[in-house]
């Protein structure tokens, strides 16, 4: 009896459901990630909606010579990296202020409510952002624009004064996600050994001196591979915050143009596929060599910290 | 000694509440000119305190106008479906990949993480979904591409199986006469309630806030959801005239169409933000865990 047991559990056969259980899930990231990796040739194509991807004729590299010779390539990789790395900066400071603040604080009733509260723009869809931003900047109805002549200023025309974007899409950007990057150092900040602290405090360190020597060494590691990971993903950019927070507005395609909403406009509204798809696959090249050079880094500094 | 950290503590106190302000008020604008009278928000603008209160614009958005209850109960059944189908593929995936000497793990672990490193982009995408799947302008639409299962899903509950389920329980039950299926169902998914409320808060989110996958591939009213409801109404500011005298019975002229865009604002936002202080600290968890892989 007792041995039939152990040999169905030692035979292979036994591995059989487990296959089956993960069938559905290949399937589904086959055709959902894989095809569409395999589709990238539509960038060295001539696409023709009528003859699909397979009857398009060769382009050979000619789509990648004309994206590099237009203008917008090197805009859209110039917003995209320049917008990603104000993020980076900003929002990794910001957030490191912010949790040391939190976990300074004594009261633990005021402590969970701040969470709380500074964690719901990161719930908000990008959409209803943009209303948000609508209701700021409406050049109608917009508060911005009842109050400027209120206290003194003249009207603006936000939505076609490009100057002022960066700005804005910096401010939105922190709002967001500030709740989000708050909790990730926070989680570090409350895993340091409270004994350090005691430690210190008998010796007379002021609080200044605690978090300058316990608090923000504790953080380095944090702070690196998050910043590399940031790193790796650069070359990517919030489609929603790009396009639909300034509201797809002309005038303002200058500073709110970056590579995905490029890709986007090539393939609806332009109906420019090829340099669209050529487009999109410097995004995935780049992102890429990104990713597996920032691993590299962070295996470099802490092998229990790379993604592979 | 006591004196100063008092008063440190009230410093950082009102910082921390001058923070609180940042983030909450942007809100309570959009509520705010929500319920501002049609008339006040033609003259004064969008603003923070109501000159008139008056809820008509949620009189037409909830009574009125079939669209957005419409929006609603798609919102509602594509979040659901697509939470609830999402979880079981994923606890399914997850489940095979915690037994060590699974024949060929290691290739299909690469396979789930190489969806991390690298993707076809929207193009190829697009014109598979379009083309050869035929996708445009049905539900499916909205439940199936990118959003049905992810690689750091699975990652995230592989990690938390194989470190909260220790070896010995299945193995006992395996002596016992278990099989794979009911091993899954009686001893592992009752094991993991707390990394299966974290995930179908992400997914669930996930879902409800969507709207590029509505951008992409719908272009039917009747299947408009509220996010891309919101968005084709924000885009084009005609719609909610067009859409409405569809409706028969209204007077278009007499459309609070100011107030209304922001009712169905705040309306798009209000399931979240009712759900979210029971469920923070999954999603807390959710969000540390998420981060250290991936």
């Amino acid at each position: 009896m007792k041995k039939s047991i152990i040999k169905r559990i030692k035979s292979k056969k036994r591995f059989f459901p487990l296959y089956l259980m993960l069938l559905p899930g290949m399937v589904y990231l086959f055709i959902n990630n894989y095809i569409p990796m395999g589709g990238i040739i539509i960038a060295f194509k001539q696409y023709n909606y009528r003859k699909g991807i397979f009857g398009s004729a060769w382009n050979g590299l000619k789509n990648f010579v004309f994206l590099f010779k237009t203008n917008d390539a090197w805009i859209i990789t110039r917003n995209t990296l320049c917008y990603n790395l104000v993020f980076i900066i900003l929002g990794t400071t910001a957030a490191i202020a912010v949790s040391i603040l939190l976990s300074e604080i004594r009261k633990e009733r005021a402590k969970k409510t701040y969470q709380v509260v500074i964690l719901l723009p990161y719930l908000i869809s990008i959409v209803v952002v943009s209303y948000i931003v609508y209701g700021f900047l409406s050049s109608e109805y917009g508060c911005m624009n009842h109050l400027l002549p209120w206290l003194g200023g003249d009207k603006v025309m936000w939505y076609s004064t490009p100057t002022y974007w960066p700005v804005i899409l910096v401010i939105v950007n922190l709002w967001k996600n500030i709740g989000y990057n708050t909790v990730l150092y926070y989680a570090t900040l409350i895993g340091i050994d409270p004994s350090y602290y005691e430690a210190a405090v008998v010796d007379g360190a002021t609080r200044w001196q605690r978090i300058r020597y316990i608090t923000i060494p504790s953080l380095i590691p944090t702070i690196s591979i998050l910043t590399l990971m940031a790193i790796s993903k650069i070359f990517y950019s919030d489609f929603g915050l790009f396009y639909q927070v300034p509201m797809n507005s002309g005038p303002l395609i200058d500073v709110t143009n970056t590579i995905d909403t490029y890709v986007y406009r090539g393939l609806m509204e332009t109906s420019n596929i090829g340099m669209s798809a050529a487009a999109g696959v410097y995004q995935s090249v780049v992102g890429f060599v990104l990713v597996v050079a920032a691993n590299w880094i962070v295996g470099r500094f802490d092998k229990e910290s790379t993604l592979f | 000694m006591v004196e100063r950290s008092k008063t440190f503590q009230i410093v950082a106190n009102c910082i921390m509440i001058l923070l609180c302000l940042f983030c909450i008020l942007p809100l309570w604008l959009l509520f705010a000119s929500s319920i501002t009278e049609e008339r006040a928000l033609l003259d004064y603008g969008y603003a923070f305190f109501p000159r008139v209160i008056d809820f008509s614009a949620y009189h037409y958005v909830l009574v009125e106008s079939t669209q957005l209850v419409r929006g609603y109960f798609l919102s509602a059944f594509t979040t659901l479906v697509g939470t609830v189908c999402n979880l079981t593929l994923t606890t399914l995936f997850a489940y095979p990949l915690m037994h060590k000497n699974l024949p060929g793990r290691k290739f299909i672990s690469f396979f789930v993480f190489f969806t991390m490193l690298f993707n076809g982009g929207l193009v190829p995408s697009y014109i598979m979904w379009t083309q050869t799947f035929q996708i445009k302008n049905t539900i499916a639409a909205l439940i199936v591409p990118n959003l049905l299962l992810n690689a750091f899903n699975i990652i995230m509950m592989r990690t938390y199986l194989t470190t909260n389920i220790p070896e010995e329980i299945m193995d006992a039950a395996r002596i016992d006469g278990a099989g794979e299926c009911t091993i899954l169902l009686r001893i592992v998914i009752p094991m993991s309630k707390s990394i299966l409320s974290t995930l179908a808060l992400l997914v669930g989110l996930g879902y409800w806030n969507d709207w590029q996958n509505g951008l992409y591939y719908i272009n039917k009213d009747y299947l408009y959801s509220t996010q891309v409801l919101l968005n084709k109404m924000l885009m084009d500011t005609q719609f909610l005239m067009s859409s409405a005298s569809q409706g028969l019975s209204i007077d278009t002229s007499a459309l609070p169409s100011t107030g209304i865009k922001m009712a169905i604002a705040v309306m798009g936002i209000l399931p979240v933000l009712v759900v979210y202080p029971f469920l923070q600290k999954y999603l807390v968890k959710g969000i540390t865990i998420g981060a250290v892989k991936g």
